[in-house]
C-alpha cells in the first residue's frame, strides 16, 4: 500500500508527463470512467457534494483505522476528478487524510486550470473528503 | 449594402484571440454578446470629454451628460416605436425591470386572481412573480410547452381567463430559441384585461418590435445581449400603465419635492429611476443601437438563419445529437445534448479546443424538467460569427464526443 505522498506523486508525474490539456483530460476522463461507480439506491441527496456544478456524489466508509470514498458523478469530468482524489486518499488511515497537503494540487498544475467556479468544486469534493476523515479519525 | 462579416470582425477586437492554443470561437451570446469598437469608444469619449452628473447641474459637462443620455432615451423610442421617450425607463437590466412591474402590481393583484407565465421563462421572469404570488395570494400559471419547444396554444382559452390579471412572457426563448407567437398572446391578454409584458431580452438583437402595434403594456430589452455594455436595461411602458404603478426604489432623482414627512414622486420616467443612472451604459447602449441598426436587424437576422441551418445540418451527422426545442420557428440558438454525454462535459473540453458555449440550465429549471434533461449545450449566434467558426465548432464537438463515449 503505497502512501498518500506516493500516491500523489504518481499522479503528478503522469500529468507532467502528458504535454497537452486535452491528454490530461482524456487521462482524467479514462479514470472516471473505470472508478467504481455507486448504485442508484446509493446515491442519497445527502451524498452530493455541494459547491459542484455538476452531482458529484460522496460516500465515506470506516474501516479499522482507515478511510474509504466511494464516488459518483453525473458528469465524467467531475467523475475522473473524483477518482483522481479517491485515488490519493481512499483506503489510507483517516488521521493522514485529514492531515494530508494539498500542493499535489498545485503541481499538477491542475487548481490554476480549472475556472474559478470548478476550482471552488474541487476544493469542496476535497472538504468534504477531509471532514469524514476527521470524524473518522475523531 | 452586402452584408461582410468580416469587416464587422474588425469592429470586434476581442474576437481575435486564441483561447489554450487556439482561435477564439464565440457561440455564448445568447449570454451576452461582445461590444464593437464603436461602444466602447463611446464610452472612453464620455469619460475623456463630458463625465458629469446628469439632471443635476447647470454646468456645461452635465448638460452634456444629459443631452447625451436623452437623445438615447429618444432614440431607443424610435428603435420599438414607443409614444413618446418618457415611456423609456433605464434600469439595471431585465430582471430589473420585471422586479420594477411585479412589485408596482402588488396593490393591484389580487387573491382570486392569476398570473400566467410560461414553462419556458427565464427565472428572471419566474421567480419576481411567484413572489408577487406570495405577497397577494393571486395564483401563478404556466403555459405549457410542447415536445418541440412551443407553446401549447390551443389550451389558451384555459391558461388565460376572467381571473388573469397579468400575462409576461418571453419573445424569443433563451433555453431554446423558440419565437413565441406574441400577438397571439397579447390579444387574448387583452381581452380578458390583463396587464401584460414581454421579456424582450432574446428579440432585441435579432427581431425588429413594435410596442405600438403590440399594444403591449412594458417591454423589456437588455442592453448586454445587443453589444452595449452590461448592466443596463431598458423598461418600456405605456404611459397609463406606469403612472398607475408606485415606485419601486425611493431616493434621489425620482422625487418632486422631499420634506422631513413625506415627498411626492417625479412624473414618468424619473419615478422609476431613483439614483444617479447608469450613464456610461446608456451612451454605449445608444452607439450599439446604431451599429445594430446601421447593419440593419433584417440582415443580421438574416445572417444568424444562415448560421443556425447551417449548423444543425453539420451536427445532425453527430451519433446521439439531438436538438432541444426543434421548432420551425427558431432564432439563432442550438441547444442540444449528445446522448451517453453530459452538457457539463462538452462545455469543458470544446473550451480547451477554443469555442465558447453555454452548458447547463441556462437560469431555465423549469423547461430542463420539461424535457427532462439535466441541462443542455448551448450554441447561440450573432452578427459576427462565421460558417469558418461553425465548422470549428463542429469539429471540437466532433473530438469531444469522441472522447468522452
Ligand atoms: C430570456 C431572458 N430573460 C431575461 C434575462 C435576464 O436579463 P438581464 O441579464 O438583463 O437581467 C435573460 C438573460 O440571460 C434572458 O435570456
Amino acid at each position: 500500500m503505497s502512501s498518500i505522498q506516493e500516491k500523489q506523486q504518481v499522479l503528478i508525474d503522469d500529468f507532467d508527463f502528458l504535454e497537452e490539456w486535452m491528454d490530461k483530460y482524456s487521462h482524467i476522463i479514462e479514470m472516471g470512467k473505470s472508478m467504481a461507480t455507486l448504485s442508484e439506491d446509493e446515491k442519497e441527496e445527502d451524498l452530493l457534494v455541494k459547491g459542484c456544478q455538476s452531482k458529484v456524489w460522496l460516500k465515506a466508509e470506516k474501516n479499522g483505522d482507515h478511510v474509504i470514498f466511494k464516488a459518483d458523478a453525473d458528469a465524467i469530468i467531475a467523475k475522473g476528478i473524483v477518482a483522481m482524489l479517491i485515488d490519493v486518499f481512499s483506503d489510507q488511515p483517516a488521521k493522514e487524510v485529514a492531515q494530508a497537503d494539498l500542493d499535489f494540487l498545485d503541481k499538477m498544475g491542475l487548481k490554476d486550470h480549472l475556472s474559478p467556479t470548478r476550482a471552488n468544486g474541487l476544493m469542496s469534493m476535497i472538504t468534504q473528503m477531509k471532514y469524514y476523515a476527521l470524524v473518522f479519525a475523531g | 449594402m452586402a452584408y461582410n462579416v468580416q469587416d464587422i470582425r474588425a469592429q470586434f477586437p476581442i474576437l481575435n484571440q486564441k483561447i489554450h492554443g487556439h482561435p477564439l470561437v464565440y457561440l455564448d451570446n445568447a449570454a451576452t454578446s461582445q461590444k464593437p469598437l464603436v461602444v466602447i469608444n463611446a464610452i472612453s469619449d464620455y469619460y475623456l470629454n463630458y463625465n458629469a452628473n446628469v439632471h443635476r447641474g447647470v454646468h456645461t459637462l452635465s448638460q452634456r451628460a444629459t443631452d447625451g443620455m436623452e437623445s438615447v432615451r429618444e432614440q431607443v423610442r424610435a428603435h420599438i416605436n414607443a409614444k413618446e421617450a418618457a415611456e423609456i425607463i433605464f434600469t439595471r437590466g431585465i430582471t430589473d425591470s420585471i422586479n420594477t412591474i411585479a412589485f408596482g402590481l402588488s396593490s393591484i393583484v389580487s387573491k382570486g386572481q392569476n398570473v400566467v407565465i410560461t414553462e419556458m421563462e427565464h427565472h428572471s421572469n419566474i421567480v419576481p412573480w411567484q413572489m408577487l404570488c406570495e405577497r397577494t395570494g393571486a395564483e401563478l400559471r404556466y403555459f405549457p410547452v410542447n415536445a418541440h419547444g412551443e407553446l401549447v396554444v390551443d389550451q389558451i382559452d384555459t391558461i388565460i381567463d376572467k381571473d388573469t390579471a397579468v400575462v409576461s412572457f418571453n419573445h424569443i426563448s433563451n433555453a431554446l430559441g423558440t419565437i413565441n407567437p406574441v400577438q397571439l398572446l397579447l390579444k387574448k391578454a387583452q381581452s380578458v384585461g390583463a396587464w401584460t409584458l414581454v421579456d424582450g431580452a432574446q428579440s432585441g438583437p435579432h427581431a425588429m418590435v413594435d410596442v405600438q402595434e403590440w399594444d403591449v403594456d412594458f417591454f423589456t430589452l437588455s442592453s448586454h445581449k445587443m453589444y452595449g455594455p452590461t448592466g443596463l436595461g431598458i423598461l418600456y411602458g405605456k404611459r397609463e400603465r406606469l403612472e398607475a404603478l408606485p415606485p419601486y426604489q425611493g431616493g434621489g432623482e425620482m422625487i418632486a419635492t422631499v420634506t422631513m414627512k413625506e415627498s411626492s414622486y417625479a412624473g414618468i420616467p424619473h419615478k422609476f429611476e431613483a439614483g444617479t443612472p447608469h450613464i456610461e451604459g446608456i451612451i454605449g447602449f445608444g452607439a450599439a443601437l446604431t451599429f445594430v441598426n446601421e447593419l440593419g436587424i433584417e440582415n443580421i437576422a438574416a445572417h444568424e438563419s444562415e448560421l443556425l441551418a447551417y449548423a444543425v445540418e453539420q451536427c445532425s451527422s453527430i451519433e446521439g445529437f439531438r436538438i432541444i426545442g426543434d421548432s420551425l420557428n427558431k432564432a439563432s440558438v442550438l441547444s442540444f445534448v449528445v446522448d451517453g454525454t453530459h452538457s457539463y462535459d462538452l462545455g469543458v473540453l470544446l473550451d480547451q479546443q477554443g469555442v465558447a458555449i453555454r452548458t447547463g440550465q441556462h437560469c431555465t429549471q423549469p423547461i430542463m424538467d420539461a424535457f427532462c434533461v439535466s441541462g443542455t449545450a448551448r450554441a447561440s449566434f450573432a452578427l459576427y460569427n462565421t460558417k469558418e467558426e461553425i465548422d470549428l465548432f463542429k469539429a471540437a464537438l466532433v473530438k469531444a464526443v469522441n472522447m468522452l463515449k
